[in-house]
């Protein structure tokens, strides 16, 4: 490869941001307190979003600032601080399994690592990233994906109703 | 933005420009509207004068104020987590700052030109709420806690609406840009006639109104300021905080006011534009470059007004029960919102 084909200030952003998010995502699973771990986890899901602005992707970018941090983490917390919400340092936190999760981890690991290089292994990504317009992901969505989509669409509309079934005391 | 230059800006002047103006933008109308409407229009409203003493008409009590708070003591709580408890302000002004991102201010005076704009804006005013949650928790105080639940559960559910009713704008305007959605307001015309353009607040009111009254609760100003209500919580999650990290908060909120005045401007009122069939431009490129000065100050016109109904609704209703407030939300504002996508999707389809 030529030096000038390499994408110099996107590889070094790339780098910054992967090795924050591993940090920050090491200390999801160690650190001693459940609201900080779930603050660590919104610098995971915050550097995910930056990832996907790096490859040109700001629809997606911006559906995973609004909705897993905007949502689902404001949930997370606001869970947590309703119910078990102490300041300082807990014990007992860790699972009694959680020697389990580390091959069931490794073994994710490869299997999305196998499925990713298999199929894009010696693709490259355009030296000038095209920006996705919304209307080509709605052509798309809308157009040969318009199956899953609904398919998708059920799933949470069953998920809705079993909430309000499982929350409805009467 | 450079084209009104002579010169050929390079780009980390372009950006230091950009960082630049996005402080201003932020800082300014925060500073206005604590003068104008705050201190003074608050002070006609109750029959008193307000700030009269520093400087002609009390102009200056702004800097007193702010001198105070530089001074006062930094207190943080001994039980207090403390560096979350110093990153929570930090946290909701940073949304400020990444919001005022996408405003247009005219042809070529935009910070960014972000394609989902909009969708942007809603994104990052979401993360506000993560520093106002911080705050509660951080205090070690059940005042705190309790007002940054009341946050959370408000601007959960306040949001839904004002993202709903924007719906309705991106429909009629078929673009998430705000850049276009001005254009397109601006170049549009109603049933043939031109003069005035066709600023969504006529064919999209119900959005209008709901989209205010949402960002009204966003902003946990009364009647929706359940999570500082002073006579049950103190101030709510900001009980705790003193001096310059008090001073974030305070400008963070009356910042993000302006923000969402700006942004109500460009979805409903036509934003920095005048209607184009005026000097017949037909598109954004054939806009005059006098536009670029002129766009800012007819932006900071509409966005006095719209700051001038939030806090005249502000100061003038009484403060909804937190039950009350929920059910006004999700039983009212958001079957109205989603009967507005529906209609304004019909009428976009047959017309």
């Amino acid at each position: 490869m030529f030096a000038a084909e390499l994408l110099v200030a996107q590889n070094i952003g790339f780098a910054v941001i992967a090795l924050m998010m591993i940090v920050a995502a090491l200390r999801v699973v160690t650190t001693s307190n459940v609201v900080h771990a779930a603050l660590w986890l919104v610098v995971v899901l915050g550097g995910a979003a930056a990832q996907y602005i790096l490859l040109a992707a700001e629809f997606v970018a911006v559906t995973q600032v609004l909705v897993y941090i905007g949502a689902v983490m404001v949930l997370f917390l606001f869970g947590t601080m309703l119910t078990r919400a102490r300041i300082g340092a807990e014990r007992d936190l860790n699972n009694a399994y959680w020697r389990l999760g580390i091959p069931v981890a490794g073994a994710l690991f490869a299997a999305m690592a196998i499925a990713l290089v298999s199929s894009f292994g010696d693709e490259q990504l355009p030296a000038e990233p095209e920006v996705t317009s919304v209307q080509q992901i709605s052509d798309q969505i809308f157009g040969p994906y318009l199956l899953p989509f609904w398919a998708l669409s059920f799933v949470l509309l069953a998920a809705i109703i079993g909430a309000i079934v499982l929350a409805r005391k009467d | 933005m450079m084209s009104m230059f002579a010169v050929e800006v390079p780009y980390w002047g372009q950006s230091l420009l950009r960082v630049l103006g996005g402080i201003v933008a932020v800082l300014l109308p925060a500073g206005t509207i604590v003068y104008v409407f705050l201190f003074k229009m608050m002070s006609f409203m109750q029959s008193r004068l307000g700030p009269m003493e520093a400087g002609p008409y009390g102009s200056l009590q702004l800097v007193a104020e702010v001198g105070k708070w530089l001074q006062k003591e930094d207190i943080i709580p001994e039980r207090a987590d403390a560096r979350i408890f110093k990153m929570a302000p930090i946290v909701v002004l940073v949304s400020t700052f990444l919001l005022v991102a996408v405003v247009p201010f005219g042809p070529d005076a935009w910070f960014t030109n972000f394609e989902v704009g909009i969708f942007y804006a809603l994104a990052v005013s979401s993360l506000s709420v993560l520093g106002i949650l911080m705050a509660g928790w951080a205090s070690a105080n059940k005042y705190s806690l309790l007002g940054g639940l009341r946050a959370a559960g408000q601007l959960i559910a306040y949001e839904l609406p004002m993202v709903l009713a924007v719906i309705g704008v991106v429909i009629q305007a078929g673009t998430m840009n705000l850049q276009q959605i001005v254009v397109a307001q601006n170049s549009g015309s109603i049933f043939g006639f031109d003069g005035l353009g066709n600023p969504y607040i006529f064919t999209q009111f119900v959005g209008f109104v709901v989209f205010m009254i949402a960002i009204q609760a966003e902003l946990t100003q009364a009647p929706f300021d359940m999570p500082i209500a002073e006579s049950e919580l103190v101030s709510g999650y900001m009980t705790e905080y003193s001096g310059f990290r008090f001073l974030i908060f305070f400008i963070g909120e009356f910042a993000t006011a302006g923000v969402f005045s700006l942004l109500t401007s460009v979805l409903f009122l036509g934003g920095w534009g005048v209607p184009f069939a005026w000097f017949g431009w037909t598109d954004v490129d054939s806009v005059a470059n006098w536009m670029n000065v002129v766009g800012p100050v007819i932006m900071i016109t509409k966005m006095m007004l719209i700051a001038f109904i939030i806090m005249w609704v502000r100061f003038s209703s009484p403060r909804f029960r937190e039950d009350q407030l929920q059910r006004f939300a999700w039983k009212v504002l958001i079957p109205v919102s989603l009967g507005n996508i529906a209609l304004t999707s019909i009428f976009k389809v047959v017309m």
